[in-house]
């Protein structure tokens, strides 16, 4: 991992960024959620947003999904802008997301859960459903192994009994492990992950850490995470990029960020990092 | 007769729990008279309120048991009854005792009813002295006369307190007996009640089989069943619900436990039994059977529409009977001579196809403003459009087309291929018809329910925003729940044109909608046979918006009973008669998370670390 951090600190934009935000601005009446922020993300790179409360992080990740109105600035994906999109189209590009506070379809199956999320990238409608079709059942049929490979991925976390027991009976962190299920089906290039060890033990914190790394590795996703956790942010980044009141103060690896002054500043307050 | 204790069995989350005591009989008047009084107040402010609606004297008409019991003193004695057995209800808590019933039940059952009956003492009395019949119409000599058996006022007084207390006593002693004898008298009561209520129905299916001596010993020849074939039903019935205990349950689930392939056998045979039954059932029944079926058929295929609309997608539609209006109103132009515009008169078959397409475009055109909305706002909206698609058919701007009040009339019979004219005077043609679309619509929900887009309907329903985050294209997928609800509605609109011979807009009032909602509402929304079964028992028994039911003397007070019973079903079993699977859930996950934690199959997966967690709630 070190040597991606690397490659990454050493040569920024080399190549095109997968997601690129440019002079991203959202305003909320007179607020500033986000002020002229430019922000990237590139192939196969797992960055960190993190900041205080308030700081604008889910705003970025809203914005990115087109669940909140932009009202200056670009946002870029694969080299088209995302801007004016609905959100199921920003999805069908190949960005999906998590919640941070976990919005899972709660009395569907843990099957169907991922079963529904892969909506985007399957294409049978009304007519082949009603004649029952080949191409119908075939693609069920795909539908459902597809999301039986992706619940295998957390191991025996949501296979077994579970697989067809209601969402709402899972426990809180097999929650989160099924909304990163669900944000999988939809086959993204880019998984926005918010707080996704929110709430979890020591434990669970490690074993999600090592899953979003794994994410990356086995699976391709370039992935960006906002998280609170230290730990869990200094395990994973590649990049780590800091937002305070809607600007981005500093971006870097972990150890430059950590160290920054106006870092320290934004957590601690004027004075602490002189200390 | 025992009350169970709380389980002990299985885990025991959080460590101590206090041991739970033996059932043992409550202590002599350890009564809840607080309770008691409720119960007993609310049962007598229902009699009265029953009283002053004038059913028991439109209802004595009807006999129930000859000559002891009519309907209309039936609704009278029911409620003390229900509230002497209410009253006894236990809450079976973790840690508070139960009780074990005892003449406390019968006691305290007797206060309610009594109080209940008090109700109507009360009444009688100060219908001799005022005369109310300014606000309350049904303030009358009559009403007098049927409290008091037709004897003196204080007859009514005192008669009413024991009756009253006797039914509520006898409510209090149906607590006593054991589950067993319990489910034989309950049965017993709904045998009795059941033949009573379908005569019409056994009588006509009768003559046709050949079995009119049968019918003619179990009914009197002026209505009811006969007093000694009413005791002769009964202790049948009751031997049946012993001997028969739990067989049908264990068929049951010997049908549910069934794997792959036999399971699918299964129920290919069960639908293919229910589809022969169906088919052969009118060849021997009387037009009126067939009236009657062929009316329930028309709602349960607007039903079915509805539901894929409000059970499937989530969608509260209060204006469905639009789709309704559209259907008759463009199958009758297109096929009726006396439509003013459209010159040539099509087939009906032929006319069909364009109604499907009008329809689906109707769907479109109110849903695409509509599907925007969400919650409560969709609603009213829905509930408008319903109503601006009746004044559209009234008005006198478009009346050179639909006929403004005056409708469209002599519409001609609907031709099948020349096969067959379908016709209102030949009922069992008309329901042949209906019950071929109805399994169209059947088909049609049961596959697109278990399809691609079925899930996102569900999805759209569980959480829009989420959905549409998911990639799902909710305006579409929701536009197409309304389109296919229209095209379904559409249906039976054209049926029913074909069969009434006449459409007014008068056919679509806003209650249709509310009526075909409650049905959907009361049977189990988003399940087939749920909103099949809410079509037989709220159209079938108690009629339709403008359809008699098999309970004719109902018909001024059906939407009273709609009411009263959905209140009912929504506090008792809001995810209807015959729920979905996951109505259910949505409704009771807490409880159902709750009994899996008390079974052990709690999800405590948190990483092998930390206790086992408590049930939590989404």
């Amino acid at each position: 991992m070190t040597d991606t951090q690397a490659a990454a600190a050493a040569v920024p934009g080399a190549v095109q960024p997968l997601l690129e935000t440019r002079g991203l601005s959202v305003d909320f009446g007179g607020l500033h959620a986000l002020d002229q922020l430019s922000f990237e993300v590139r192939e196969g790179e797992i960055v960190s947003v993190i900041g205080p409360n308030g700081a604008g992080k889910t705003t970025l990740f809203n914005a990115i999904t087109a669940t909140v109105e932009v009202s200056d600035g670009d946002i870029v994906f694969e080299g088209q802008s995302l801007l004016g999109l609905d959100p199921n189209r920003v999805t069908s590009r190949g960005i999906a997301r998590t919640f941070q506070n976990v919005r899972l379809f709660a009395n569907m199956s843990v099957l169907e859960n991922v079963m529904v999320s892969q909506h985007c990238r399957t294409k049978q409608h009304a007519f082949g459903a009603l004649l029952y079709t080949r191409a119908f059942r075939r693609e069920e049929a795909e539908i459902r192994q597809r999301a039986e490979e992706i619940l295998r991925f957390f191991g025996t976390r949501l296979i077994g009994y579970r697989v067809d027991q209601p969402a709402f009976t899972l426990s809180y962190a097999n929650r989160r492990r099924l909304e990163i299920a669900r944000a999988m089906a939809t086959q993204p290039k880019l998984i926005l992950l918010d707080e996704p060890v929110a709430g979890m033990n020591p434990v669970e914190s490690a074993e999600l850490t090592g899953l979003i790394g794994r994410l990356r590795d086995e699976w391709g996703f370039a992935i960006a995470v906002i998280e609170h956790d230290m730990g869990v942010v200094r395990e994973v980044s590649d990049r780590v990029v800091v937002l305070d009141h809607g600007v981005k103060i500093a971006e870097g690896d972990y150890a430059d960020v950590a160290n920054d002054p106006q870092v320290i500043e934004a957590y601690l307050g004027k004075g602490a990092g002189e200390r | 007769m025992t009350a169970t204790l709380p389980p002990t069995t299985g885990p025991q989350p959080g460590g101590t729990q206090p041991e739970a005591p033996l059932a043992a009989p409550r202590p002599a008047l350890a009564h809840d008279w607080r309770r008691i009084a409720r119960m007993g107040s609310i049962a007598a402010f229902g009699q009265v309120f029953i009283a002053l609606s004038n059913m028991p004297v439109r209802l004595d008409e009807r006999l129930i048991v000859k000559p002891v019991l009519s309907l209309g003193y039936l609704v009278l004695l029911i409620l003390p009854f229900a509230a002497g057995y209410r009253q006894g209800h236990q809450i079976k808590r973790e840690g508070v005792p139960t009780y074990a019933p005892g003449l406390n039940e019968v006691v305290g059952g007797l206060s309610c009813g009594a109080l209940a009956g008090g109700g109507l003492s009360l009444l009688a009395v100060l219908l001799t002295h005022f005369d109310l019949r300014e606000p309350l119409v049904n303030w009358s000599p009559i009403l007098l006369d049927l409290l008091a058996f037709g004897n003196a006022t204080w007859f009514a007084a005192v008669i009413w307190l024991v009756i009253g207390g006797g039914m509520g006593a006898a409510g209090g002693v149906l607590r006593l007996l054991g589950p067993r004898i319990r489910r034989a008298v309950v049965t017993m009561a709904l045998a009795v009640a059941g033949a009573a209520v379908l005569e019409s129905l056994v009588v006509d299916l009768a003559e046709g089989l050949g079995l009119e001596t049968l019918t003619d010993r179990l009914y009197a020849r002026r209505g009811g069943v006969n007093w000694s074939s009413a005791l002769g039903l009964a202790v049948v019935s009751g031997l049946l619900a012993v001997v028969g205990r739990g067989r049908f349950r264990q068929a049951r689930t010997r049908v549910t436990e069934l794997e792959g392939a036999k399971r699918t056998q299964a129920n290919v045979g069960l639908i293919l039994l229910t589809a022969a039954v169906l088919i052969v059932l009118p060849l021997f029944a009387g037009k009126l059977t067939n009236e009657l079926l062929a009316n329930v058929g028309l709602f349960v295929l607007l039903a079915l529409g509805l539901n894929v609309v409000v059970g499937l997608a989530g969608i509260l539609d209060l204006g469905y009977v639009a789709f309704f209006a559209v259907g008759s109103y463009s199958a009758a132009v297109l096929t009726a001579a006396t439509s003013p515009k459209i010159a040539p008169e099509m087939p009906w078959l032929a006319a069909l196809i364009v109604v499907v397409i009008i329809a689906g475009l109707v769907g479109l055109f109110i849903g695409a403003p509509v599907i925007r909305m969400r919650g409560d706002y969709l609603a009213i909206v829905t509930l408008g459009f319903g109503e601006i698609i009746r004044l559209l058919f009234l008005s006198d701007w478009l009346s050179g087309w639909f006929g403004g009040s005056q409708g469209i009339t002599n519409i001609p019979a609907a031709g099948i291929f020349g096969l067959t004219d379908v016709a209102g005077t030949d009922p069992r043609r008309v329901f042949y018809l209906v019950l071929a679309f109805c399994a169209l619509a059947i088909y049609v929900s049961w596959r697109l329910e278990h399809s691609r887009l079925g899930r996102a309907w569900m999805a759209v329903r569980e959480d829009e925003t989420v959905a549409e985050a998911m990639g799902i294209n909710t305006v579409n997928v929701k536009l197409l729940a309304f389109v296919v609800g229209a095209v379904l509605g559409s249906f039976s609109g054209a049926i029913f044109a074909a069969k009434v011979g006449s459409v007014f807009p008068t056919s679509f009032l806003i209650l249709v909608s509310i009526v075909i909602l409650v049905v959907v509402i009361f049977g189990g929304m988003g399940n087939i046979i749920g909103v099949i079964a809410g079509s037989a028992v709220l159209i079938g028994v108690l009629g339709g918006p403008k359809q008699p039911g098999l309970l004719v003397e109902f018909s001024e007070f059906k939407l009273l009973i709609y009411g009263a019973l959905l209140i009912w079903m929504m506090l008792a079993r809001p995810e209807g008669l015959i729920p979905s699977v996951r109505r259910t859930r949505e409704l009771r996950q807490q409880e159902m998370a709750q009994d899996a934690w008390l079974r052990g199959e709690v999800d405590d997966d948190d990483g092998g670390n930390g206790p086992a967690g408590s049930p939590s709630a989404v």
